[in-house]
């Protein structure tokens, strides 16, 4: 551990919803224009999604997850576990995909709960329901993936604010003895949690007057204390450091080698960052996708999202073997070598809200 | 390994800089107007072409391309 594979779980379906709202980076003024060509090109993020105020993280959820049961033919009736991953649940108490339990129309015999993770947290997400199912033989099972990152990033946070998208996913998975076992490796490194992180609001810091006050951070970032703090730089760092090694030890335990792998599907992190870890594992750029340019980074819905951007013929018609790696806040990083077949895509629902 | 070929190598990067004007003893935080975005872009050449990896405080202790030069060489040999 934490090198493990789980047996008999297939991924039938994914779906996700965005935001209707469009953001143009090339329109952010807090950065000079002619400064903003350069920046654009290094985080790649060219559009995202902002939802409207109001809009939660449960909505767009409910909506991907509406149309991938009704996709599906899937009778609600028979799904026995709800897993949300998400940092930007509707409340502090009690866990959001309990709610959606209910909106969902899902029986009561579903279990349900929250699942605290971003950029690693689809891969992370995978690992604790395909296990509950595997263990408990739950058949048919909803994994929810999705943030509405935008809303805690200040204007004014150049680190932060024109980085982020908002999305919300739902991937579907059953109990199947044909399924080729998933392999993961799954890592922490906690001394990095204030490399990403939202310094007020919890229980450590609760909110006060002082949460609410804007402060100059560095050379064009203010926030206040309830806002997301990046440290872009060290992030960076870490992503350069651990993920490369964490993926060629996952396919090295397998005795496979990058050919053996038809997409390599990340966690849209930054271009750049991306693009350094995709050179350092000779990885081909046609096996490598992106949605970071029109979407932005979707926190953990960035994979399920990219998969259906770029991969939907791909891995709709037959078997396709992919590596899906996650990393950031956390500091959390994992990857899965898995292998889909005939998995229904949706198409991405553009959300009015 | 060079400090020259690793200015061709920044100068091929940077596009739009005039070739020839950067010197080992630039300081880089003056010649390029130094912002977050450029650190991010020195961190990923270095990865790329020297295959090791330079962090915030190396670059926080440098001043000059060559200082920068001499971490990588560090860092490749131990």
């Amino acid at each position: 551990m934490p090198q493990f594979s789980i047996k008999n779980i297939a991924i039938k379906g994914i779906s996700a919803a965005v935001p209707k709202f469009e953001y143009n980076n090339m329109s952010y003024d807090w950065v000079p224009e002619k400064e903003r060509p350069l920046m654009i090109k290094t985080i790649g993020v060219e559009t995202r999604r902002i939802a409207a105020k109001g809009t939660a993280t449960t909505d767009l959820c409910f909506s991907a997850a509406e149309k991938l049961i009704n996709s599906l033919n899937w009778e609600k009736s028979e799904i026995q576990a709800l897993i949300l991953v998400t940092q930007t649940s509707d409340y502090q108490i009690p866990s959001s995909a309990i709610i959606l339990q209910d909106r969902l129309n899902l029986p009561k015999s579903c279990m349900a709960f929250d699942i605290n993770l971003g950029c690693s947290g689809y891969v992370y997400g995978l690992s604790v329901i395909s296990s509950l199912m595997a263990s408990g033989g739950i058949k048919k099972a909803l994994l929810l993936a999705g943030d509405v990152s935008t809303l805690n990033a200040n204007y004014r946070d150049k680190s932060a604010y024109p980085l982020f998208g908002d999305a919300g996913t739902a991937t579907a998975l059953e109990l199947d003895s044909n399924a080729e076992p998933m392999f993961f490796n799954l890592n922490s490194d906690g001394s990095g949690h204030k490399a990403i992180y939202v310094p007020h609001g919890g229980m450590r810091r609760f909110v006060d007057k002082d949460s609410f006050e804007e402060e100059l951070i560095a050379d064009g970032i203010y926030r206040t204390g309830i806002q997301i703090a990046l440290n872009g730089l060290e992030v960076f760092n870490f992503s350069l450091r651990e993920v490369a090694p964490n993926v060629q030890s996952l396919l090295q335990s397998q005795e496979k080698t990058i050919d053996d792998v038809d997409y390599f599907v990340f966690h849209q992190a930054n271009r750049l960052m991306n693009e350094t870890i995709r050179k350092k594992l000779k990885i081909d750029p046609e096996k490598f996708p992106y949605s970071i340019g029109k979407y932005g980074n979707t926190s953990s819905a960035s994979i399920p999202l990219t998969i259906l951007h770029c991969l939907s013929k791909e891995i709709s018609n037959g078997k396709t073997n992919l590596l899906l790696s996650g990393f950031g806040v956390g500091l959390s990083w994992g990857s899965v070598l898995l292998q889909t077949n005939n998995v229904v895509c949706t198409e991405i629902i553009d959300y009015n809200g | 390994m060079k400090a020259e070929d690793f200015i061709l190598k920044i100068e091929d990067e940077f596009e739009d800089l005039e070739k020839g004007k950067l010197k080992p003893e630039s300081n880089f935080r003056e010649f390029f107007d130094w912002n977050s975005i450029n650190a991010l872009i020195f961190i990923a050449l270095v990865d790329s072409e020297y295959d090791v990896t330079i962090t915030p405080d190396d670059i926080r202790n440098s001043e000059t391309i060559m200082d920068l030069f001499n971490t990588i060489i560090a860092k490749k040999s131990s």
